[in-house]
């Protein structure tokens, strides 16, 4: 199968317009040892067998349909309004490119500027930018606009951070001569004591994730406060869903807050359909990378919507651009937009209280289980909490596998030093019969 | 126009509703210490499902799409997006899995990154692929840094990328993002790279040059394996930018021609639909002496078992969390499966014979600075136009009120009021002589009636926006 149309008539009309004979004729100049004489791939399909390979392939995954999931770090399973689907399905979304004609990309230009203005809600910081693509790359992106926004060189990172993006910031920074040093933890905690150690007047940011890798909320004020004053930027990372009732990052002293959107009513996709969010104080506004939707008038004085601040961007700057993003995550930032749109700030609070809630039954429940203890002793989590186990690891994730529940995340595999700790995670997409059932199976193992 | 949510906000009006709690509600305030609670309530819209629903359905019809209009921007190739690909990324068992999930729940997931991986192999002639990168402009950072990395493998200090003039600006981005200094280069006036001139910039210091093949004008550059053999005799690497691939597949491939590494758009080349910008996918491709520096994981398979591996020591690390963009990459393998070998030579033969027809009709009424053959796209001058005042902006808005998404202008840089087309092969004949017939009724107008131009768009739901006010005065969120 494949999408093209054309007759012999039309190609022969084609090929005298153009002043060739055949196809062949317009690759002449293409040396022949850079040819190709076929490619060797199997023949196409038609949409039939291609639908049925697919449902076979699908059918050899569990899918989280399939099982009730315990699992998040950094991934999470939440329930997904259909008017979601509905709007971002919206062929004129769907397959619509980055609106560099403004007039004809109103639709897409306002959805964006609509999520700005929710994302800078939620973070109560200034200015929002279109997206990145995803929560990791967006982190370290906003710790270069740090070390260029300072001119300092030296990075202090929490622990506590996913692994991940921990692994991503690192990444993107080895090509510049950047110190990073970890902040070692206190409990499950980013431990302020080093923290005040370690940091010096060369710090160009701080970056803290709250809720942590563990789960545990960190008290960002306090660590803005313990650092001050000096020229630095504190960095949050957060779960935008934990903020219907957490401190904004805004008011708590960030400068700049990023974090995954998935969590925004993007399906769990193997960790593939995210968006990174980004927002800033006024100052760092230029700074900031990627595209950036701004309002203005047209020749009739209506209100319209067009890219804008572009002289920071790579098109006009190359070799200066603040960033290399073109292609970013638009699509799946629209689902964040209609996500953030639906429940008005009363029902996002009860929302996050409910994530709250149903993780703290959990949380009470295992924890009064022989042999499963809570690792930590400040709780001060949101929807993911670390218990320790006496039990053999393997048998209970393989005895919950039996009974279609996927299970908690074992620490030992990001974190060594944490051996027989799960992380497990509750959403307002598990019922209490699905933490009883887990419960059960605990007990017996 | 459409009201903004904020101003369709009526108290206690409300789309979602939360479920019942099941256990005990937990006052936030009696759980969690004060201080780390939200005092000021964020102000999110209240709007009744209906009318949410309203809100952004119009929205969408304020969008020019592929779906609704042809998408003629050059460099972007927006070719059609089939519906089964978007269909297939959303099976249950693909899109509701965990990226955390233990292998043996994976097995369907990693044989489609595996294969995957194969395929794109076969089809640029590169030997290891990393599926990882979220987009083009992250291919090139990881490629470049895998550049690096190979070079302080080998002890040898290299500092510099060289960047053709005529490149995409995330060329020379995406170099400086990975610490490299940019050496630009001066292309002819037809795009081309004169090896001469290449031999004179590749001193030995250069890690690698980042090439466009066809390049941005369009055009296959003749000399590549002239400009190969002087970078490699330099010990540099040949970097390929990926996004014009549509005009190659099953005709040549980069391998081939010398590159060392890759990355591919699949959101255009494999026809992956890009919502406003975005998702897209640009895995990198290198030739096995780089295979070791790729990002981690890779997909590898041992006695039909395939599985995740993360011992690579001398990877650069991640790019990006997890897998890279999965459902990107599933719509790129249903795309590639669904052409075969035949369908996807087919498709860049379709491409370069729609966009040489469109030049066929347009070269001669307006400059072609790269002459009358091209591959998949081309770029036209409209230096004549400003005869009358009129720039290129002002053609391409008025396209916009004949119902098409104006083609790509203003790049590449060194063609002056540059106006860039690319058709695609899914475009018939039909469409391609309708949209000629009203090109060339502009370019009358142009002469005739300059105003009209200048005055356009007029049939769209704004007209005329002022950007110089939206960036001197920056209004960026309600
Ligand atoms: C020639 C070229 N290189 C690189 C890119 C960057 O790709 P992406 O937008 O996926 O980051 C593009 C697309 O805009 C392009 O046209």
């Amino acid at each position: 199968m494949d999408y093209i149309s054309i007759n012999d008539q039309e190609k022969k009309e084609m090929f005298s317009s153009i002043g060739v004979s055949k196809a062949e004729d317009l690759f002449s100049v293409i040396p022949e040892k850079a040819k190709v004489k076929g490619l060797n791939l199997p023949k196409g399909l038609s949409e039939q067998e291609l639908v049925s390979k697919f449902e076979i392939l699908a059918g050899k995954n569990i899918s989280l349909k399939q099982m009730k999931s315990f699992r998040g770090a950094g991934i999470y399973e939440h329930f997904i309004p259909s008017l979601v689907d509905e709007i971002t399905g919206r062929s004129e979304f769907l397959t619509a490119y980055t609106p560099y004609q403004a007039e004809a990309s109103q639709g897409t230009l306002q959805t964006i500027f609509e999520y700005q203005s929710l994302i800078t809600q939620l973070t109560g910081l200034d200015v929002a930018n279109a997206s990145m693509y995803d929560g990791a790359s967006a982190l370290a992106e906003a710790a270069l606009v740090s070390i260029r926004s300072t001119g300092k060189k030296k990075l202090l990172v929490s622990s506590a951070l996913h692994p991940e993006y921990f692994q991503v910031l690192k990444t993107y920074l080895q090509g510049l001569a950047i110190d990073i040093k970890t902040i070692p933890l206190d409990g499950g905690n980013t431990s302020t004591k080093d923290l005040k150690n370690l940091f010096d007047p060369d710090t160009a940011s701080v970056i803290i994730q709250s809720p942590n890798f563990f789960g545990q909320i960190e008290d960002l004020e306090e660590i803005k406060k313990l650092c001050e004053p000096a020229g630095f930027l504190l960095i949050s990372v957060v779960n935008p869903i934990s903020l219907g009732i957490l401190k904004s990052p805004g008011e708590a002293g960030s400068d700049i807050c990023v974090g995954e959107g998935q969590v925004l009513g993007n399906p769990s996709g193997m960790g593939g359909f995210t968006f990174g969010f980004m927002s800033c104080k006024q100052s760092l506004a230029w700074k900031m990378p990627g595209r950036i939707v701004g309002q203005t008038t047209d020749t009739k004085g209506r209100r319209g919507f067009v890219l804008t601040l572009q002289s920071r961007e790579q098109h006009i700057r190359r070799e200066k651009a603040t960033s290399n993003i073109c292609t970013n995550s638009a699509l799946n930032a629209l689902a964040g937009c209609v996500y953030l749109s639906g429940w008005g700030p009363e029902g996002f609070k009860k929302l996050s209280t409910l994530n709250l809630s149903k993780s703290r039954y959990a949380f009470e429940e295992i924890i009064k289980i022989k042999g499963f203890s809570a690792a930590f002793s400040n709780h001060n989590f949101f929807n993911e909490f670390v218990i320790k186990t006496t039990k053999d690891v393997n048998k209970l994730q393989s005895k919950l596998l039996d009974e279609k529940i996927l299970g908690p995340l074992e620490l030992e595999k990001f974190f060594p030093e944490f051996k027989n700790c799960l992380l497990f995670c509750v959403t307002e997409a598990r019922t209490k019969k699905d933490i009883d059932k887990l419960v059960d199976i605990l007990k017996e193992c | 126009m459409e009201k903004l949510l904020k101003e369709i906000s009526v108290d206690g009006y409300k789309a979602y509703s939360v479920p019942e709690a099941d256990v005990p509600i937990k006052d936030p305030g009696k759980i969690l210490e004060d201080k780390l609670l939200r005092k000021k309530q964020p102000g999110l819209p209240e709007i009744s499902e209906a009318e949410l629903n309203r809100h952004f359905t119009r929205l969408s019809k304020e969008n020019y799409a592929l779906s609704t209009n042809f998408y003629p921007l050059g460099s972007c190739t927006m070719k059609y997006n089939p519906p089964v690909n978007e269909k297939i990324s959303k099976l249950s068992g693909l899109a509701n899995l965990h990226p955390y999930q233990s292998e043996d729940t994976l097995q369907g997931a990693l044989e489609i990154l595996f294969e995957l991986e194969k395929n794109l192999c076969e089809i640029t002639g590169m030997d290891a692929f990393s599926l990882q990168p979220a987009a083009g402009a992250q291919g090139e950072f990881t490629g470049l840094l895998i550049a690096r990395a190979y070079f302080n493998s080998k002890k040898e200090k290299r500092t510099k990328i060289i960047v053709p003039d005529s490149a995409h600006g995330t060329n020379p981005a995406s170099a400086a993002l990975a610490g490299f200094e940019i050496v630009s280069l001066k292309s002819e006036s037809n795009g081309i790279l004169n090896p001469a001139k290449v031999k004179e910039v590749l001193t030995n210091d250069v890690a690698a040059i980042m090439l466009t093949v066809p390049n941005t004008l369009g055009v296959f550059e003749k000399d590549i394996l002239a400009v190969e053999e002087a970078v490699h005799k330099n010990g540099s690497l040949m970097y390929y930018d990926g996004a014009n691939l549509n005009a190659l597949l099953g005709v040549s491939r980069p391998g081939n021609m010398g590159f060392d590494i890759l990355h591919v758009n699949l959101h255009k080349t494999f026809s992956t639909p890009h919502g406003g910008g975005g998702p897209g996918a640009g895995p990198v491709g290198v030739k096995k002496f780089l295979a070791d520096f790729l990002p981690y994981p890779s997909v590898k398979k041992s006695s039909e078992k395939y599985f995740l591996n993360y011992n690579m020591p001398k990877s650069i690390g991640r790019v990006r969390s997890f897998y890279g963009n999965f459902p990107v990459l599933v719509k790129a393998y249903a795309y590639i499966l669904a052409s075969g070998a035949e369908g996807l030579k087919r498709v860049s033969e379709q491409a370069v014979i729609n966009a040489n027809y469109l030049l066929s009709i347009l070269g001669k009424k307006l400059n072609s600075p790269a002459g009358n053959r091209c591959m998949h796209e081309f770029v036209l001058s409209g230096k004549d136009l400003t005869l009358n005042g009129v720039r290129t902006l002002d053609l391409a808005k008025r396209l916009l009120d004949y119902g098409y998404y104006a083609p790509t202008i203003y790049f590449p840089l060194i063609v002056e009021e540059a106006i860039m087309i690319e058709p695609t092969e899914t475009e018939t004949k039909a469409a391609l002589d309708e949209f000629a017939q009203t090109f060339i009724k502009i370019l009358e107008e142009a002469k005739t009636d300059p105003e009209k131009l200048k005055n356009s768009p007029q049939n769209t739901p704004v007209t005329r926006l002022n950007e110089v006010e939206a960036a001197r005065k920056p209004i960026l969120h309600w």
